[in-house]
């Protein structure tokens, strides 16, 4: 069974192929290039270097997010025009689960992925032995920390291993907030990759099968669109859409009552052409 | 990898997919040989962006997300095809919000590597203007075409299906902006086109004389922010002596200004250029009033006057898969590394040629 994964949610662009419980191959750029003019490139290489043809994959695995939203529907349009072109299931693969999922299987500290969400705010969630301790949520990272000192008061043995990028922006407050030990993942390990995507997504896509009393091969030849058993994690391209966590800015003020005169302000910016949403700005 | 040397031979038949998500429409279209529509199918976001009084760039980019594989299935169920018939990937690269555009070239670019299919990346504008051929299967270059929608004023002259001369823009608003903006100002809300194009019709254009801009040494462009002020300035001086105003003869007056100003300006560029055709493409082109003028001053010097059909005038992908079969015959092809270009200006398409 052939997984292909896409990472895009960050600075990071990635992609990878995982064959059961090996890793065939794994394209990452993490240098500041736009995703639109990496990922797809590097996809192409990837496939033609490592020899591996589209048409042996079984599934996409897509890192749903949370992450920069520009990049998180770069990948997931990406994902969603190979699932539809070769009628594929794809798997929604938690970003932050999937930096912790590894790692939480080969030690007993409580995985702390941390991705920088500006304002002070973290996305961020905690794992243990591949089971969700805090679950995923933008958050404040004073919270955060609050929220994994309540968590462990009794184990004096405890030790938090943080990665991600809010680790460089949060380092200090970390160290300060937390009792007990306080790791930070080595590079390598510190940031997304797409086969950490795909070992997870492996996983979940295992478990549907299971669950649906299908076969990878069985799925292959029925198509994706013969399907009819497909849940929140295993599912059809069209019903695929990014987990960003957040509203957007113009959401948030009509519910609170801040919106003013959002209409001027957009079609001024397509005018301009200069189209920068608040607060996200292109991956 | 794509299949670049395929379907190079110009009689063969093209059917070509079209991808359009530059700003608040989820499109896709089948279009054969750049004229014949099989399927053209548009999601419309408008209702939600209406809560917010205009396009909100991120709310757009979230739903072209959501929803581009259904609307791409479903052109392809419509034209009763598969991806096998399929020729060409086409796709909208700009100019638009950037953002929106990313769903669909990082779509089409999956598309096209996944199924061994040519890529195309085409302008907005120049789509606009190839809508004219759906609609108008005998239309050739040379002519002129005036681009209006609610985020371009564009003078065209188009000598050849790729060759451009873009010879005025506006200095300022874009015309369909200037129609949301007073159609805002008097309470019409959004979207403003349509919505004082209506209440116009039951008003005199000519009960109030709002100036008319010109730019100094350029007789193409346009320029609307002193007309636009114009009317503001008479909305408030009529409120502060407690006047009230005629909303159907104060839209009717802006409107004919607006009009005059992007009538005139076609007219002169086409005889100054001696062409005897004059398109009109773009959102705006639907304003019954903009139609009116252009036809009768046609008439007037012998000229012909051509505009789409009104669901080809608003943003559609059909226009886009119909502009990719002229630059798919001219050699232009696209790749893997395709990218939203936000901010592309008319002839320059960025695209390279075999």
């Amino acid at each position: 069974m052939k997984i292909l994964a896409i990472e895009s949610s960050a600075l990071v662009a990635s992609c990878a192929i995982v064959e059961d419980d090996l890793l065939k191959a794994e394209f990452t750029i993490n240098n500041k290039l736009t995703h639109s003019e990496t990922l797809l490139p590097m996809l192409e290489s990837m496939m033609q270097i490592s020899g591996i043809a589209l048409s042996d994959i079984d599934a996409i695995a897509v890192s749903a997010g949370p992450g920069s939203f520009t990049g998180l529907r770069i990948g997931a349009a990406t994902a969603k025009g190979l699932a539809l072109a070769l009628n594929l299931p794809l798997i929604r693969v938690s970003t932050l689960q999937a930096m912790a999922y590894s790692l939480s299987l080969v030690c007993d500290d409580v995985i702390c992925p941390v991705m920088d969400a500006r304002r002070s705010q973290v996305y961020s969630a905690a794992y243990r032995f591949g089971a969700v301790v805090l679950p995923e949520e933008a958050r404040d990272i004073h919270e955060f920390l609050k929220s994994l000192s309540e968590g462990f008061p009794e184990e004096e043995d405890r030790s938090f291993l943080f990665l991600g990028d809010g680790v460089p922006v949060h380092s200090e407050t970390i160290v300060s907030g937390l009792p007990g030990d306080v790791l930070f993942a080595p590079a390598g390990l510190n940031r997304q990759r797409a086969s950490d995507a795909a070992l997870l997504g492996a996983v979940l896509y295992t478990r549907w099968l299971l669950k649906n009393g299908l076969s990878a091969a069985e799925v292959k030849s029925i198509g994706a669109d013969g399907i009819s058993c497909f849940d929140d994690t295993v599912m059809n391209s069209d019903d695929f859409a990014p987990e960003y966590l957040r509203k957007s800015q113009a959401e948030r003020e009509l519910e609170d009552g801040t919106l003013e005169d959002a209409g001027k302000h957009s079609l001024k910016k397509m005018q301009s052409g200069i189209v920068r949403t608040p607060r996200d700005g292109q991956a | 990898m794509y299949n670049v040397n395929a379907m190079t031979d110009k009689e063969q038949n093209l059917t070509i997919l079209g991808i359009e998500s530059s700003c608040d429409e989820t499109a896709a279209a089948v279009v054969r040989n750049g004229r014949e529509v099989l399927s053209n199918i548009i999601s419309s976001q408008i209702d939600i962006h209406t809560l917010y009084g205009g396009v909100v760039p991120e709310i757009a980019s979230r739903l072209h997300c959501e929803n581009i594989n259904g609307v791409i299935r479903l052109a392809l169920k419509e034209a009763g095809m598969g991806f096998d018939d399929i020729d060409v990937i086409a796709v909208t690269k700009g100019p638009g919000l950037v953002g929106a555009l990313l769903v669909g070239v990082s779509e089409a670019k999956a598309l096209a590597y996944a199924l061994h299919k040519p890529l195309v990346g085409v302008h907005h504008i120049e789509g606009h203007i190839a809508a004219n051929y759906i609609t108008h299967p005998g239309l050739k270059p040379p002519y002129v075409c005036l681009v209006v929608s609610g985020g371009h004023t564009h003078l065209a002259v188009v000598h050849g299906y790729r060759d451009f001369e873009l010879v005025g823009r506006t200095m300022d608003d874009a015309a369909g902006e200037t129609f949301d903006k007073v159609a805002r100002a008097v309470g019409l809300g959004y979207p403003g086109g349509p919505k004082l194009d209506k209440a116009a019709r039951e008003g005199d254009p000519h009960a109030i004389e709002f100036p008319r801009g010109e730019v100094r040494d350029h007789p193409y462009d346009f320029t609307f922010s002193g007309l636009k002020s114009a009317v503001l300035n008479h909305i408030n001086m009529a409120q502060m002596k407690g006047e009230t105003i005629s909303t159907a003869d104060l839209c009717a007056s802006f409107q004919n200004a607006v009009v005059e100003s992007l009538v005139t300006r076609t007219v002169r560029c086409a005889e100054n250029y001696g062409y005897h055709t004059v398109a009109i493409a773009g959102g705006v082109s639907a304003n019954t009033a903009l139609r009116r003028m252009m036809l009768e001053e046609c008439e007037k010097r012998g000229m012909e006057c051509l505009y789409p059909e009104p669901v080809f005038c608003t943003d559609n992908a059909a226009m886009i898969a119909s502009a990719a079969y002229f630059e798919y015959l001219d050699g232009v092809r696209d790749d893997a590394f395709l990218n939203a270009q936000p901010n592309l200006k008319l002839g320059s398409t960025g695209s390279h040629r075999i």
